[in-house]
């Protein structure tokens, strides 16, 4: 899409740093990441409360700040209807219309689903939500999403948590080509670098929570990623040079010592 | 009569509000949503909510996750 301005379900957005906050060694960690990483869109699951410890440690109040959106996610359904379900609690509990669809009933792969998706998303855009799905790195599946009325697209990079970097990068580089809608590259972002290419590609904004969790800092990682999307998209903004193959002079080779 | 919080079992009385029985274990703040089978039951109507013998109640609330 590359607009200037990132704005998803009305909302603008100053960071193009989504960040999870899975696999945090602590809540105070997560909450100082979260701080670092600039960012203003932070995802949350969902579950039941165990009725053992009804009243065991709430993480929202570590995420919940007035310039941050939180986006609830429905990891853990395995189709449609589940994910409406979810989704309508989350609107509830949290008091936003943003959902992150994930349907992805493959345990290994965590895959998601596109055809449960789909149809999902097509239920929710009519109720309201504001739906930024999880996906396969489709072109062809964007484009019926956004006939379905998703608010963003989110393709994979890479299979969850396996800090792969752009495994998806052509396929990629196609739906950013060709969105209507904001492209969010979610999953198997590693490293700040693979962050970087994508915000250079011309991605909207990446979700990052892997990588920043589990680096030996997660506070200066998420520092890291923040400064790696901004010099991306400045990058973008700017206009990279073009690729050759054979040499481009930069200094001049004739009338030496003329 | 007997109802499900999350699968665990509860004896209330007959007549119970879904916000009286949130009262009693503590779940009736905020970042708490509710849904008795698969319908979502808003915070503005749980009072007037009277449960059913048998009622499948489920309480989700928010976890870390990407």
């Amino acid at each position: 899409m590359n607009s200037k301005e990132l704005i998803i379900g009305g909302r603008r957005f100053g960071s193009r740093l989504f960040a999870g906050t899975g696999k945090f060694q602590s809540n105070a960690v997560m909450e100082a990441a979260i701080k670092a990483s600039g960012t203003e869109m932070v995802t949350v699951a969902m579950k039941r409360v165990d009725m053992l410890d009804p009243q065991a440690d709430d993480m929202l109040h570590h995420v919940s700040a007035a310039h941050i959106q939180l986006l609830p996610n429905t990891s853990g359904v395995r189709n449609a209807e589940e994910a409406v379900l979810a989704a309508r609690l989350a609107r509830e509990a949290f008091g936003t219309n943003f959902i992150k669809l994930e349907i992805h009933p493959d345990p290994k792969y965590l895959f998601p689903d596109p055809v449960e998706t789909l149809k999902a998303t097509e239920e929710l855009a009519k109720d309201g939500f504001v739906v930024l799905p999880y996906i396969q790195a489709d072109p062809v599946l964007c484009k019926r999403l956004e006939d379905a009325g998703t608010a963003a697209v989110m393709p994979l990079a890479a299979p969850i948590g396996t800090n792969k970097g752009l495994v998806t990068r052509e396929l990629l580089s196609i739906i950013i080509e060709e969105s209507n809608v904001p492209v969010v590259v979610d999953a198997g972002l590693g490293a700040p670098s693979h962050a970087a290419e994508a915000m250079e590609m011309g991605a909207d904004a990446v979700l990052v929570n892997t990588a920043i969790a589990v680096a030996g800092d997660p506070v200066a990682m998420a520092d890291a990623f923040r400064m790696a999307v901004i010099a991306g998209r400045q990058a973008y903004e700017a206009g990279l040079g073009g690729v050759c193959r054979s040499a481009q002079a930069s200094s001049p080779l004739t009338s030496f010592l003329d | 009569m007997k109802i499900h919080i999350n699968h665990k079992e509860y004896e209330v009385v007959d007549g119970a509000t879904l916000a009286d029985v949130l009262a009693s274990v503590g779940l009736d703040g905020a970042g708490y949503a509710v849904a008795i089978g698969t319908k979502v039951i808003r915070r503005d109507e749980r009072a007037e909510t009277v449960l059913p013998e048998g009622a499948d109640i489920t309480v989700i609330k928010a976890v870390c996750g990407g």
